[in-house]
């Protein structure tokens, strides 16, 4: 049903519907502060279009303090960050959000005084290539049935696939999530392994926040360990063994 | 039966007539008050005056242009909310962090006004004739209802539930709505916030300068005309709820006919009935009878 042919590049980089060069996501020497608090040393980190990336390490490692920082939302920053060939760094938000980067938060932000399809809707359409309210109803058969209900009526499984399902009509093409199998029963987190997965076969680029390491394990292409606000090590996810025996090294799994 | 406790039923009538006229007016300014605190953050001592502004612009039309009543209702709340615009934008937005200078810019903002029309004006109050089409008023029985005041109480009323409709019910509703629960979030996903703040004071000063306009030919156009009218509804929407629209609009008719009752079984205490039910309500239910964690 899914099926689709995805235009590639010479250099069999997979374009986006609008048949131009995706994104990818380029952090160089990222300094960041909570007010006086030092909370990312050093961080770079690349993601090439069409990846997943995963974002692992213990609590307080600085991951969700990464995305936030690649969002906007964490203003005090030195260092660069590129999307595509545009500075984000400087940028609010708004134009960060504009230029194509999608963020599904980790308390998911689901608005209480919204209805699921004015939660749905809320986020603008950016630009062309987003999902159709169709092809995201295909997607998230149940979502269609609670339109009415207000949006934190819905349980948390719920509420995590319309926090992913409200960016996929934005058109943007570059996901970050934070943790979306936090706290969600096994059979939810199936589904939104197959939606990602889904996802990433259409192109779209992921980087991801989790803790579920078997889950990133079976959609992730690489990872990159963070500790105390830096980076301590990247790597691919080839051969999942060797994967594993890295990560149970950085995290004492 | 022509009394009720010892009150004449006239008596009773033209009170509660005068308390759901009055309560309508409370309605439309905590509306008002409400939306821009949820968005913006910022409790808007200059509503009152905004309320006031709103009738000096339609005194001024008729008496420099001969523009009619029928005109300055869509005029000055267009006028007045303009310069509401200019307000946000340049001032408001930039103390909006910080209640405490949110309520002084905005009270500032209201002195100001207040002191160039009694300059300019005088502080004695300008006439505005009932218009035409309105004059006269049809004869109960038991009471007489002007027809300009049962316009009053049907125009509040009615932008009352335009603005509440139109904040629950469309898309951009939608925005208002998210942009006050989770204003951070909803950058994230492209939505201009600021541009969306700075409409909805706008549309907010034009709702009170409406109010204005409907005020003029009852009341006569004074400077201070909004001063006393703000202080009551400071007490209605904290009465209601600060996060709650319908609250906002409940508490306003509610405490205008509880004002009106009290003056006919109690006179002495009209003035001060709305206060000491907020400090009841206060006490029982510190985030008012409809309210919702700001969070």
């Amino acid at each position: 049903m899914f099926e689709k042919t995805i235009k590639r590049s010479p250099a069999g980089v997979a374009l986006d519907t609008t048949g131009a060069h995706p994104a990818g996501l380029a952090i160089r020497e990222l300094d960041g502060w909570y007010d006086d608090s030092h909370v990312l040393h050093a961080v770079s980190l690349s993601v090439l279009p069409g990846e997943v990336v995963t974002l692992v390490g213990r609590n307080g490692a600085g991951k969700t303090t990464t995305l936030r920082a690649i969002i906007g939302l964490l203003r005090k920053k030195r260092g660069s960050i590129r999307f595509g060939s545009a500075d984000i760094g400087d940028l609010g938000p708004r134009d960060i959000a504009r230029l194509g980067i999608a963020y599904v938060p980790e308390e998911r932000g689901i608005y209480a005084r919204l209805n699921v399809l004015e939660n749905l809707r809320l986020p603008p359409v950016l630009r062309q290539g987003g999902m159709t309210e169709a092809q995201i109803f295909a997607l998230f058969p149940n979502l269609q049935e609670r339109l009415s209900s207000m949006g934190t009526q819905l349980s948390g499984g719920e509420q995590q696939m319309l926090a992913i399902a409200r960016v996929l009509r934005t058109g943007s093409r570059f996901i970050l999530l934070d943790e979306p199998t936090e706290g969600l029963a096994p059979v939810i987190v199936q589904k939104i392994r197959d939606t990602l997965m889904h996802l990433r076969s259409l192109g779209y680029t992921l980087l991801l926040v989790e803790q579920n390491l078997q889950f990133a394990a079976s959609i992730t292409d690489r990872y990159c360990v963070l500790e105390t606000g830096r980076v301590v090590d990247t790597f691919d996810n080839l051969n999942a063994h060797h994967a594993h025996a890295q990560l149970r090294r950085y995290l004492s799994v | 039966m022509s009394e009720l406790f010892g009150v004449p039923m006239t008596a009773l009538a033209g009170q509660l007539m005068l308390g759901i006229i009055n309560g309508a007016f409370y309605a439309i300014l905590s509306l008002g008050l409400a939306v821009v605190f949820g968005l913006l953050n910022v409790i808007n001592f200059a509503h009152g005056a905004q309320y006031m502004l709103g009738a000096l612009v339609a005194w001024a039309l008729l008496n420099s242009w001969g523009i009619s009543y029928w005109w300055s209702l869509l005029l000055a709340p267009m006028a007045v909310g303009a310069i509401g615009l200019v307000l946000e934008k340049f001032l408001i937005a930039r103390v909006a962090y910080d209640h405490r200078y949110g309520m002084l810019v905005t009270y500032g903002l209201a002195l100001i006004a207040q002191g160039l029309v009694r300059d300019h004006f005088g502080a004695a109050g300008l006439p505005y004739s009932v218009p035409e089409a309105l004059r006269g008023g049809v004869d109960l029985g038991f009471v007489f209802a002007p027809y300009y005041r049962v316009w009053v109480v049907a125009a509040s009323l009615t932008l009352c539930v335009l603005t509440y409709l139109c904040i629950e019910k469309t898309p951009l509703g939608a925005n208002l709505r998210a942009a006050t629960e989770n204003g951070a979030l909803a950058e994230c996903f492209g939505i201009n916030v600021k541009l969306l703040s700075t409409l909805t004071y706008g549309a907010a000063v034009a709702l009170a300068a409406f109010a204005g306009v409907l005020a003029a030919p009852m009341y006569s156009v004074n400077p201070v005309m909004g001063a006393d009218l703000i202080i009551v509804v400071f007490a209605v929407v904290v009465i209601g709820g600060m996060g709650s629209l319908s609250g906002a609009v409940v508490a306003g008719l509610g405490l205008g006919i509880a004002e009106g009752l009290t003056k006919t079984f109690y006179p002495p205490a009209s003035n001060i009935v709305i206060f000491i039910i907020m400090a009841v309500v206060l006490t029982l239910r510190p985030a008012g009878l409809f309210g919702r964690d700001k969070g």
